[in-house]
């Protein structure tokens, strides 16, 4: 049983590195404009909500906590802990949803959204345009992870309840952790490379 | 069975506050101005959140040593990428191109 945990969790963290170059790719855009452009960055960076991103970064710290705890009571065959645990790191996940639906409602309002509808009219409009393009796709793909994680937790919540898991046999709650503080990691470097690049050369959002 | 070794609650409380008062390091850092170091220690910050999050809930340590070294080398190659991209990128303008 111990070598099958081992297997599942090596096998896990393969998938895992699959996950970070995917990222990395993405990371590697936003440097690479970064570099190329580096006012249009401060200045896209400028239209995001610090406090929503902010926010947004203890949710997921507070879900990774409780992700932990979930594992930790299938360890100690607490079916009790594994449903507390679980149900709120599900909530904790879906807060995360909401307020980056407000935020995403909020560039949609001020045509921030690249396209046809971008305000124009911005200083280095097309540059920032492209800081909003990578915005986008580094957070829809980052929430687009937060929700398979949501479904995987709900599959898990239901196993959990079923009694399916003890100290003897725990792999998909552990497994399915991993995943979980993996979506985190790539948050905690989002927030500051989006939301703070800018901060201290005066701040005036819009 | 159960020889697996569980970590008490309290250690996971202490890493859960470690990451809460580093991420306001990182909002404080921000707002102030440190010129050009601004985004190493922003940076540097993060690295030090995501290991916690690594060694720690995702329980790295206790995990077979293959494990470990397909954990250090996936970041290892996502520098590669980073450091050839940038080595072709930030290098273009070194050399004239004849003909330009």
């Amino acid at each position: 049983m111990d070598q099958q945990l081992e297997a599942s969790t090596l096998g896990m963290w393969v998938f895992l590195v699959t996950e970070i170059m995917f990222f990395g790719g993405m990371f590697m855009a936003y440097i690479l404009y970064r570099i190329l452009y580096p006012e249009a960055w401060v200045l896209g960076s400028h239209h995001l909500n610090v406090s929503l991103g902010a926010l947004n970064t203890g949710v997921l710290i507070c879900s990774s906590l409780t992700m932990a705890l979930a594992v930790r009571s299938a360890q100690v065959s607490s079916r009790k802990g594994q449903i507390v645990n679980l149900v709120l790191t599900i909530l904790l996940g879906s807060t995360f949803l909401v307020v980056k639906y407000f935020e995403y409602k909020e560039k949609f309002e001020h045509h921030l959204v690249p396209g046809p509808h971008f305000d124009m009219s911005l200083p280095q409009a097309a540059q920032q345009q492209l800081f909003f393009s990578i915005y986008f796709m580094l957070t829809g793909i980052h929430a687009a992870h937060m929700i398979v994680g949501i479904v995987l937790m709900f599959v898990i919540l239901v196993m959990a309840m079923r009694n399916r898991f003890s100290s003897a046999y725990y792999t998909p709650v552990e497994i399915s952790g991993l995943y979980w503080h993996f979506v985190d990691i790539v948050w905690i470097f989002l927030f500051p490379l989006l939301y703070l690049l800018g901060a201290h050369l005066g701040a005036h959002g819009g | 069975m159960s020889s697996h070794i569980v970590t008490p609650v309290r250690t996971y409380v202490v890493i859960f506050v470690s990451l809460l008062v580093l991420t306001a390091v990182t909002y404080l850092v921000a707002t102030q101005d440190f010129g050009a170091m601004n985004t190493p220690i922003a940076l540097a910050v993060a690295l030090l959140k995501a290991s916690l999050v690594v060694i720690y809930f995702m329980g790295v340590r206790y995990n077979t040593p293959l494990t470990k070294v397909v954990v250090i080398a996936g970041f290892f190659w996502l520098f590669i990428l980073f450091g050839l991209t940038l080595n072709d990128y930030l290098t273009r303008g070194w050399l004239g191109v004849p003909g330009r």
